[in-house]
């Protein structure tokens, strides 16, 4: 479904990824594991335009996604929910999710927009409860919620979800982390990157390791879990027995 | 009807009432004279605040548009001899068409860049008013510019000229009113408050921006045009950087985001002058003091302000 090829991004003169491999295969959830600066948001601001200078191939569904600008993006059907959550905070939570719906509105659709607030509505009741409120008034929670909801309202088919559980709480985490499940057995494919490397690679069917923007490693998530030198670096377990062993 | 339409047309409504009477009880020129002025200067509030209130796009040039909508109209009225409202189309074209020209590189611009790039436009624009002297007049000013008519209605009466400036500004406020509350309005509002992610859920920020850019430098068009034909005389000293600095004083005093804001705004920036003249030499000194002063206890700007202490009033009064 996406597929990227020794790709290569910049900021300025400062090459963030160097030549990064990777593929997502539909209805999946592969996460991007790794320290931050490793590269791993840049890779996801590059597929959805927001990173101009990148070298490398980014193909999604066969189309090279060279020179789309984010707009293009959403209409193509891939939908980011930011670092940071990034809600917009004096809008109501319907204003932002309806924002969410923009590039839907453009085509007339007004009723798949109503059918994809009734869906977002009931996957997150408590934004139904909150819908008139302003999104800064929500807690970090009930923002990520809203964050995902509103990437969800442009019905993507590929959603790209950066640092979801960032500041949470762990139960809010768990919760958010099985929507992610609920919506991948709706057939949405998720590229999740993450630095809670453990919740990550639970939920996910595939991984990559990042370090200072190349990939490290790779592998189905179960292996990556059991795998000593992810263990060590990322899931803070067995660092002794792994010391030892060396 | 939703509660917002509903709303919407109450105050309009409001609007309408409180114009007509003012224009039927009063009968000081003077008095009506200043009140068309703050109808001038809403419509310059209301486009600035177009683009920063709601796209939080700073612009310390806005009174070139102003000026080209004034030297428009005279030049295509004088030079030309079109009719005034021929002219006035033609005007906002013009002022819409640099808006885009100049906004293409200038918005790629945020915050304090963005505000310096604009401020040299407005200032090379004062000074093509004040040197091609052949065409308008230069610093010693344009003369000879028609009253406004339309069929047997004169406008050189300042009644006539009250209804009309205030009917312009209720086409506008109600313009203004329908894009923030459409789904552009929504896009305008989150590029104000992240650009990237406003372009993550796919909104063309770099578009809306030049568009709301060229919508607002229509609005000061047409605020120029309606200037130009009241005094019927203008010189580039009024369209100054120090314009554009009311104008950006206007927006934030009424408070930003807030059509009903421009308005206070513009009331305020207008009657401040006038009321002060009594402390001749200091009416400088203390005119500062009062923008200072409302800046102070209320930062948010006077609508919010407002809006903050009858809160306060009501919850007090429950307790």
């Amino acid at each position: 479904m996406l597929r990227i090829k020794n790709l290569k991004c910049y900021y300025g003169r400062i090459m963030a990824v160097k030549g990064v491999s990777l593929s997502v295969k539909k209805g999946r959830i592969v996460t991007l594991i790794g320290a931050n600066g490793s590269g791993k948001s840049t890779i996801l601001e590059a597929i959805c335009g927001l990173l101009p200078q990148w070298e490398g191939e980014i193909t999604y569904e066969d189309i090279s996604l060279k020179g789309f600008d984010p707009p293009a993006i959403v209409k193509q059907g891939i939908s980011l929910v930011p670092e940071g959550r990034l809600v917009f905070p004096p809008l109501s939570v319907l204003d932002n999710l309806k924002l969410g719906a923009y590039t839907m509105y453009r085509k007339r659709k007004h009723a798949a927009v109503k059918q994809e607030l009734e869906n977002v509505m009931s996957l997150f009741p408590i934004l139904h409860k909150r819908a008139k409120q302003a999104a800064g008034t929500l807690s970090g929670g009930e923002q990520q919620m809203l964050a995902i909801g509103r990437a969800l309202m442009s019905n993507p088919r590929l959603l790209l979800l950066d640092e979801p559980s960032m500041g949470l709480a762990p139960l809010i985490v768990e919760k958010i982390f099985q929507i992610l499940e609920t919506l991948k057995n709706k057939g949405i494919t998720i590229l999740l990157v993450e630095q809670n490397a453990q919740a990550a690679l639970q939920i996910a069917d595939h991984g990559y390791v990042f370090e200072t923007g190349t990939v490290v490693l790779q592998g189905p998530a179960s292996d990556l879990l059991e795998d000593q030198g992810v263990k060590r670096a990322y899931l803070g377990k067995d660092y002794g027995e792994f010391y030892d062993d060396k | 009807m939703s509660t917002n339409t509903a709303r919407n047309r109450i105050s309009y409504i409001i609007f309408i009432l409180l114009v007509t009477f003012a224009g039927y009880y009063i009968n000081n020129s003077y008095y009506l004279q200043v009140l068309t002025f703050i109808g001038i200067n809403t419509l310059l509030a209301l486009g600035l605040n177009m683009l920063m209130g709601y796209a939080g796009q700073i612009s310390l040039g806005h009174a070139a548009f102003y000026g080209i909508g004034a030297y428009g109209t005279a030049i295509l009225t004088v030079h030309y001899h079109l009719p005034p409202w021929l002219a006035l189309p033609g005007a906002i074209v013009a002022a819409m068409l640099v808006a885009y020209i100049v906004g293409i590189p200038t918005l790629k611009l945020s915050g304090y860049y963005l505000g310096m790039g604009t401020l040299g436009f407005g200032m090379i624009v004062n000074i093509i008013f004040r040197e091609w002297s052949s065409v308008t007049g230069g610093a010693s000013g344009f003369i000879g510019i028609p009253p406004l008519e339309l069929g047997s209605i004169s406008f050189s009466s300042t009644k006539n000229y009250f209804y009309l400036v205030w009917g312009f500004v209720l086409i506008s406020i109600i313009i203004c009113r329908r894009i923030i509350d459409s789904r552009v309005g929504r896009a305008l509002r989150s590029i104000h408050d992240g650009e990237k992610a406003s372009a993550a859920v796919g909104v063309n920020t770099s578009r809306l921006k030049l568009q709301v850019f060229v919508l607002s430098a229509g609005f000061s068009a047409l605020a120029g045009f309606l200037y130009a034909h009241l005094v019927l005389f203008i010189s580039p000293g009024t369209f100054n950087f120090i314009a554009s600095i009311r104008m950006v004083t206007m927006v934030v005093i009424g408070g930003m985001a807030s059509i009903w804001g421009a308005l206070l705004g513009a009331s305020l920036l207008t009657l401040l002058p006038e009321w002060l003249h009594a402390f001749s030499e200091f009416e400088m000194v203390v005119y500062g003091l009062i923008l200072m002063t409302v800046m102070i206890f209320l930062p948010r700007g006077l609508t919010r302000g407002i809006l903050d202490i009858v809160e306060r009033a009501g919850k007090k009064h429950d307790q």
